[in-house]
């Protein structure tokens, strides 16, 4: 799912409730309350649960878009899982996966949304109006109209970037795909990471930074001994937040649909391409579960550490 | 217009916290009732389970006769007004003073027609097309008095009802809240932490503490005549000398000084008893030098109360005060004596009074 | 003195540079659309209006755009509804098992992602006979925003007052007229966030329509833009930039009037 505002907040699971007065304020009772709640739940269940728990069925299945496996699936076991561990598409697209999120969450996304909350943090005004408006539109527009709007920049005749670097006909998306989307990504995704930094570093006290600026200390050294120590928890929970954002990003498809000759055939794209280009949605389902595993994985280990940091 | 009873009326939270302990108070119809106690004592517990909307764990609550335990909320025919007010923010004054009668199925028209003639009663007929938000505190209370009286329910609740004023405006309040009960007549209970608000507003209260009722009485009964200690410590804008005494024969020997057995205990107490004595400063009467049968000592500390000082005394290491009329006040560091008010002094056992 | 200039100068070098980045790609989506014949690169427009008449004439474009209206709306609606109803369920009664089902609503809006569900969904789809529906999509769409956005409301929920409604319980009001007359007003504010960025989720979103829809009549906006730039021959830049513009207006003014209203609540999830 595409547009996240900031995650939801653990803390409000522990909540404890002042005085034990009765919370049900409008005496709506055990029943009302469960038939207010049932309608979403029911929703989430069937389109939510219920895939996530049938695709680990689906994996060990060989279900087909067509032919015979598709009105009468088998029961294959882990045949599909070993398959993906034998099948050098996968690799390739894991170490691509890897690379991805590696490159534009981890370094590019957290660093520019660093970098651009630093050196904001200090001023009002119309400057950061207009860098967070723009940053921040990067990260709103639908993701079809900026693939193509990088497609058109990236155009290896007429684009822009190659217009203002005086190299027409330098094919981006051709030569340097890897590098393309993990660009691209960076700067769609750099928003988030700008604001939650810069709320970050608005925590500082300020009193810290000052001591130190009277100290002597020069913006990096601030950086290093003041601002570090305080944000490091928000640091390692950005990182884990973003990665799984980005792990689980579709947006490339929409600008190289994994092309050229597999090069950007990161997980998302792979999953789509074999079980529903090529039709073999048992082993997509496999897959798909193994992502769903790191997924889970990856939300438990940053819930720990935010409920551990409240 | 009802008497509320309380008959054994017990609430313990799921954790096991005993928040009322088997509690019996009968209010008699028309009365202006306080609970008065500390943070935590039950007395918004006690008030929210007459509202019904905390349920007892045993025991009834009785209104106008009626046996309302196990009656919803809005079936008691009583009216509560909250801490905060309450005021819907979306609806204008008139709409919020007629909602009681919206919810009672009276017509639109008679229902805003209700609520302006209760509204001009307190004064509010220039408001009646604003916001909650657009009034001031003093306003938003009168608007949530002109709901309640709306509903002309046997009852009315108030939630602390002066903690949301400013200090000046408590004392308005004050005057006003109690003006408007004796005129409506409406059996009132009202809860609050301010020992002086009670005194000033109650025909009536109830002291609590953990859960249980300390004692009932009128005003001048809890104030002249505390039932406990914690009574005696808790009324009283200045604090009531509670002093370990030794009983000897018709005297008590008080911080190395020799008072004798106030009135209330003469003939009770038993020679060479460990007690408490109590004497309120605003009981005391101040005498330069050494005067017997009184506390002395030398004067520590002055404060000016503005008509009166209040003088502490330094007697043989134990700190006495006395309140002092404007002019008579003693120079820091003379030696003077305090007689207590031989009607009016006390003595506890246990933390009991001691009492015929 | 001069380390404070040469200071100045790298901060706005730097400044420039980034601002750089993140505008130029943008700037085409400016420009184009008001070029009379529109390349790939950006270049001062002659303010021409000819690219929206083709628009109006595309057979596909405003149906589209059409199509993500009710996909969105559709979705608003159901999401609004169903996540405050039990949103204000679980913050003010304390149903058995809560704590437990909060914590796993949590992970889910965390994990099961479109990437992930993919093929079980899609093959969900023609089992329910949801393939090529509307209703299917905004079924789907709505069970995965539900977990996060019951717990958006649910924390509004939980810091307004309870004394409205015990005020208006005590008046008589049943339970589900405090609803009607009480909870929902005051929660409105909470309630508009909710819609608006169910709004801006689905407006968005490629994926789910593209697995589910294979009518071009109902696809929306997100679809036809990526059909327009990958379908065979010469891209129509014309097209492509204008509808590309008239595809993103929205969702950048709902941005805008939230951010008014209500100071976008979006800090990375770091109280302030």
């Amino acid at each position: 799912m595409a547009l996240t505002t900031s995650p939801p907040d653990p803390k409000a699971l522990d909540a404890a409730p002042a005085r034990g007065y009765s919370s049900d304020a409008a005496g709506l009772g055990r029943l009302r309350a469960g038939a207010f709640v049932a309608p979403a739940l029911a929703l989430i269940a069937v389109f939510l649960v219920f895939p996530a728990l049938w695709v680990i069925y689906l994996g060990l299945m060989n279900y087909r878009l067509t032919g015979i496996a598709a009105a009468e699936p088998g029961f294959v076991g882990l045949d599909n899982y070993l398959k993906a561990l034998s099948d050098p598409g996968f690799w390739n697209s894991t170490v691509l996966t890897f690379q991805f999120v590696l490159g534009s969450a981890v370094i590019g996304q957290a660093v520019l949304g660093f970098t651009l909350a630093w050196l904001m943090r200090n001023r009002r005004g119309t400057l950061k109006s207009v860098v967070e408006g723009i940053v921040i539109l990067a990260w709103i527009l639908p993701s079809a109209v900026v693939a193509f709007l990088w497609v058109a920049l990236l155009d290896r005749d007429s684009g822009t970037l190659n217009a203002l670097l005086g190299i027409p006909g330098f094919a981006w998306l051709l030569d340097y795909p890897m590098l393309s989307i993990i660009v691209f990504n960076t700067w769609r995704g750099t928003a988030f990471s700008m604001m939650l930094y810069g709320a970050a570093l608005g925590n500082v006290p300020p009193s810290h930074l000052e001591s130190a600026r009277l100290a002597g200390a020069s913006g990096l050294q601030q950086l290093r001994d003041v601002v570090f120590p305080h944000i490091r928890g928000h640091i390692l929970t950005n990182l884990l937040l973003i990665s799984l954002w980005t792990f689980n990003d579709f947006g490339p498809f929409l600008l190289t649909a994994g092309g050229p000759e597999n090069k950007t055939e990161i997980l998302a794209v792979y999953v789509y391409k074999t079980a529903l280009q090529a039709g073999d949605l048992g082993y997509g389902a496999a897959i798909s579960t193994i992502i769903l595993l790191i997924n889970l994985v990856v939300a438990i280990f940053y819930l720990r550490l935010l409920r551990s940091r409240k | 217009m009802a008497a509320i009873e309380l008959r054994g009326l017990t609430k313990v939270y799921p954790g096991g916290v005993k928040a009322l302990d088997s509690l019996d108070l009968t209010i008699p119809d028309g009365e202006f009732f306080a609970l008065l106690g500390p943070s935590g004592c039950g007395k918004t517990t006690l008030l929210r389970t007459i509202a019904g909307l905390e349920t007892a764990t045993a025991g009834a609550v009785v209104i106008g006769g009626r046996d309302v335990t196990n009656v919803q909320p809005g079936g008691r025919d009583v009216a509560m007004v909250f801490q905060d007010y309450a005021l819907f923010p979306h609806m204008d004054v008139t709409d919020n003073i007629a909602y009681p009668l919206k919810i009672k199925k009276v017509g639109r028209a008679d229902r805003r027609a209700k609520a302006g003639e209760v509204a001009a009663r307190l004064g509010l007929e220039q408001l009646m097309d604003r916001r909650p938000g657009q009034l001031s505190g003093g306003q938003q209370q009168r608007v949530a008095l002109a709901r309640v009286m709306a509903t002309q329910a046997q009852a009315f609740l108030f939630d602390e009802p002066l903690s949301n004023l400013d200090a000046r405006l408590r004392l308005e309040a004050r005057t006003f809240l109690k003006k408007l009960q004796r005129e409506l007549g409406v059996t009132t209970v009202f809860v609050t932490h301010d020992q002086a608000e009670a005194l000033a507003m109650a025909d009536r209260m109830a002291i609590m503490e953990a859960g249980l009722i300390r004692q009932i009485g009128t005003p001048s009964e809890v104030f002249q005549r505390p039932a406990n200690t914690f009574v005696a410590g808790f009324i009283g804008s200045t604090p009531m000398n509670l002093l370990d005494a030794v009983a000897r024969g018709d005297t008590l020997e008080v911080a190395g000084c020799k008072v004798p057995v106030p009135a209330s205990a003469e003939g009770l107490l038993a020679d060479g008893e460990k007690l408490v004595y109590g004497v309120r400063p605003e009981y005391m009467t101040y005498r330069d030098g050494t005067v017997e049968g009184g506390l002395t000592g030398g004067v520590a500390i002055l404060e000016n109360l503005g008509a009166s000082h209040l003088v502490t005394l330094d007697v043989g290491g134990v700190s006495v005060q006395a309140v002092v009329p404007e002019g008579q006040e003693p120079a820091l560091g003379e030696q003077g004596t305090v007689l207590p008010r031989h009607d009016r002094a006390l003595v506890y056992r246990d933390g009991e009074l001691v009492a015929a | 003195m001069t380390r404070f200039v040469v200071g100045r100068i790298g901060f706005y070098t730097l400044i420039a540079l980034l601002l750089a980045f993140f505008t130029i790609p943008l700037l085409w989506l400016a420009s184009a659309p008001f070029t009379s014949n529109p390349t790939y690169e950006v270049r001062m427009p002659d303010f021409t209006w000819e690219n929206f008449e083709i628009i109006l004439a595309h057979p596909y474009a405003l149906g589209s755009l059409v199509n993500s209206l009710i996909l969105a709306i559709g979705s608003a609606i159901l999401v609004v509804v169903l996540s405050a109803l039990a949103a204000y369920a679980l913050s003010r009664v304390r149903l058995p098992g809560r704590d437990a089902l909060l914590y796993a609503l949590l992970l889910l809006s965390s994990i099961i992602t479109g990437t992930a569900a993919m093929v079980p969904l899609f093959q969900l789809a023609i089992e329910l006979g949801l393939i090529d529906s509307h209703t299917g999509l905004i079924l789907i769409m709505t069970g995965g925003l539900l977990p996060a956005a019951i717990f958006m409301i649910k924390d509004f929920m939980d810091t307004t007052p309870k004394s409205y409604e015990e005020s208006a319980r005590v008046f008589g009001a049943s339970p589900l007229q405090i609803v009607r007359h009480v909870v929902v007003p005051v929660v409105r504010p909470g309630l508009a966030t909710i819609a608006v960025w169910t709004i801006a989720n689905v407006w968005g979103n490629f994926l789910m329509p593209y697995l589910l829809l294979s009518d071009v009549e109902k696809q929306p906006a997100a679809v036809i833009m990526y059909t327009l730039y990958t379908e065979g021959g010469q891209a129509n830049l014309k097209v492509l930039s204008t509808f590309g513009l008239l595809y993103s207006v929205p969702v950048v003014l709902m941005y805008l009037f939230v951010s008014k209203k209500y100071g976008f609540r979006f800090h990375g999830g770091i109280k302030r």
